[in-house]
């Protein structure tokens, strides 16, 4: 883009900053809490799959990842939205350093898994949300796309963490730009591998299912 | 100094040997008790210890800053108690513009009319106007699920966590003959009796505690706890008759009616708890739980002590 190795540097301090702005709003109004499983983080490259409600999921989840995984943790998100304006190229791609895939496929340019597999070949965590949208619905958790299945796939000794995102769909649903101060949990579960031979099927429900079970009994929904 | 001052120095001292009398007797329970690993109950009470010398500190902090410190202080308790109170409650999208506007502009109003000292607003502003528009809020969005259930909890959050807690900070508004200046020991005066008189009743019901007085809300209060904590704090809140306006039989008997308001006031917040099927508001204070788990018993006292010498003692 033509710019200078000063400018690069001022971009690089602007995001920087940015990225800590994020952070600091995101605790002050969840209060965000993060409950870690009892075998702790993976210190390899891995991959965090979450529940997916709102724009502000990944942003939640590198709040509370500890400083020294956080820094070398990507966010996986669509390309479409995250490069529809400069603003948001800027946050996406400059500030969380985001693995940006192309979700419809008959467009692609680039395989997305290929896209993950070399972040990962890199050093690079990822954060991946396999309902592969976000969720509307009722439902507290979509069926998983197959993105996943492919990466284990090609990389099967990378270690898989279930992220459950509580309550941030909440503070802010589809629609609002005003965000609504609610205390939201991060739960990490236990470390998991696709096992040799498995099919895509049953790998797909085991996650989903090692994912729904950190799901909280469901807070202020009534019963 | 002056002598609101130098009052104030003088009981900050007297709390400090306290909680280094605490911290001393939690140190050696631990050395005794923990030896053949962690006990978990030694482990919670040197919790909190160490949060209530946090939270010592922090009050302190905000009478020195003065008014603004104090204002400042409790505008974040509500904001807080409300943020933790509403995570339990049912909410639908509908409800998103009036929970907004309760969260940033009924709590920064409620404190903005202390400030300015409109105590005729500042007291129905929240009962009249926030009870009839907020529902106006949710209402145009048209969804009519459990209307009533939703509306009401918003005005029970608002009442709680902004209207009974910004009754601490107002007594900072009355106008005691006498007294000029000195009103930030009032507060001081109701927190220090209310927490003690939760403190106590824990000592005594950990040491003498038998019979429990209401199972069905809070497994941990007895009668025993009950009777020592409420009697020992309204004489120590007799004790403490030099800081306030008060002569020192009536200390003792506003003491002994905020200890009681304090107490049913758990009562309360417990019963609340249990409906909503958790243990604790929130995890913001180490070993004590969130904030409306230490501040339940002030919320229902602060207005009924605010109100009885704003009647009995105050000009204004």
């Amino acid at each position: 883009m033509g710019l200078t190795g000063g400018e690069i540097r001022m971009k690089a301090l602007v995001a920087k900053v940015a990225a800590a702005a994020f952070v600091l709003f995101a605790r002050a109004i969840t209060a965000v809490r993060a409950i870690w499983p009892e075998e702790g983080l993976p210190a390899k490259p891995c991959v965090y799959f979450a529940n997916h409600s709102s724009h502000g999921d990944f942003v939640l989840v590198w709040a509370v990842l500890p400083p020294r995984l956080r820094h070398r943790t990507r966010p996986v998100a669509g390309a479409e939205y995250w490069l529809k304006s400069h603003t948001n190229a800027f946050i996406g791609r400059d500030v969380f350093n985001a693995v940006l895939i192309e979700r419809e496929r008959e467009k692609r340019t680039q395989d997305p898994v290929a896209l993950m597999v070399s972040a990962i070949d890199d050093g690079s965590s990822l954060i991946l949300f396999p309902e592969g949208t976000r969720n509307q619905t009722e439902e507290r958790l979509l069926p998983f796309k197959s993105g996943i299945f492919h990466l284990v796939d090609q990389r099967p000794e990378v270690d898989l963490v279930p992220v459950w995102i509580n309550n941030l769909n909440r503070v802010m649903p589809k629609g609002e730009i005003v965000p609504i101060p609610l205390i939201c949990t991060v739960t990490f579960g236990n470390t998991l591998r696709v096992a040799p031979g498995e099919d895509k099927e049953a790998f797909l429900e085991r996650m989903r299912a090692a994912l729904l079970a950190l799901a909280p009994k469901p807070a202020g929904s009534g019963e | 100094m002056t002598a609101a001052s130098s009052d104030l120095v003088t009981l900050v001292l007297g709390i400090f040997g306290v909680l280094i009398v605490a911290s001393a007797v939690g140190c050696l329970l631990e050395r005794r008790l923990a030896t053949d690993g962690p006990n978990a109950a030694v482990e919670n009470l040197n919790a909190r210890i160490r949060a209530w010398w946090a939270m010592v500190i922090l009050i302190g902090l905000a009478f020195i800053a003065g008014r603004v410190g104090v204002l400042f202080l409790f505008a974040f308790c509500s904001f807080a108690a409300l943020r933790e109170f509403i995570t339990l409650i049912y909410t639908r999208r509908a409800d998103h513009w009036a929970l907004a506007s309760a969260f940033f502009l009924v709590l920064p109003i409620q404190y903005y009319l202390l400030w300015a000292e409109e105590y005729g607003i500042f007291s129905i502003f929240i009962p009249v106007y926030a009870f009839l528009l907020m529902p106006i809020v949710s209402v145009l969005r048209g969804d009519t699920e459990r209307f009533l259930l939703r509306v009401a909890e918003v005005q029970w959050a608002l009442m709680i966590c902004v209207f009974c807690v910004s009754h601490v900070p107002a007594l900072l508004t009355l106008d005691i003959p006498g007294y000029e200046g000195r009103n930030v020991l009032l507060i001081a005066f109701l927190v220090i009796v209310v927490q003690l008189s939760d403190v106590l009743q824990y000592v005594w019901g950990k040491l003498f505690g038998r019979t429990k007085i209401a199972p069905n809300l809070s497994p941990s209060k007895t009668v025993e706890g009950f009777v020592g904590g409420v009697a020992s704090a309204t004489l120590i809140g007799a004790a403490l008759w030099w800081i306030t306006p008060f002569t020192p039989v009536q200390a003792g008997l506003l003491s002994f009616i905020i200890t009681l308001m304090g107490f049913l006031g758990g009562l309360v917040m417990s019963a609340i708890k249990r409906d909503r099927g958790v243990k604790d508001w929130g995890q913001l204070i180490e070993g004590h739980g969130g904030l409306i788990d230490r501040l339940d018993s002030v919320v229902f006292s602060a207005p009924i002590f605010f109100h009885v010498v704003r009647y009995w003692w105050s000009l204004s």
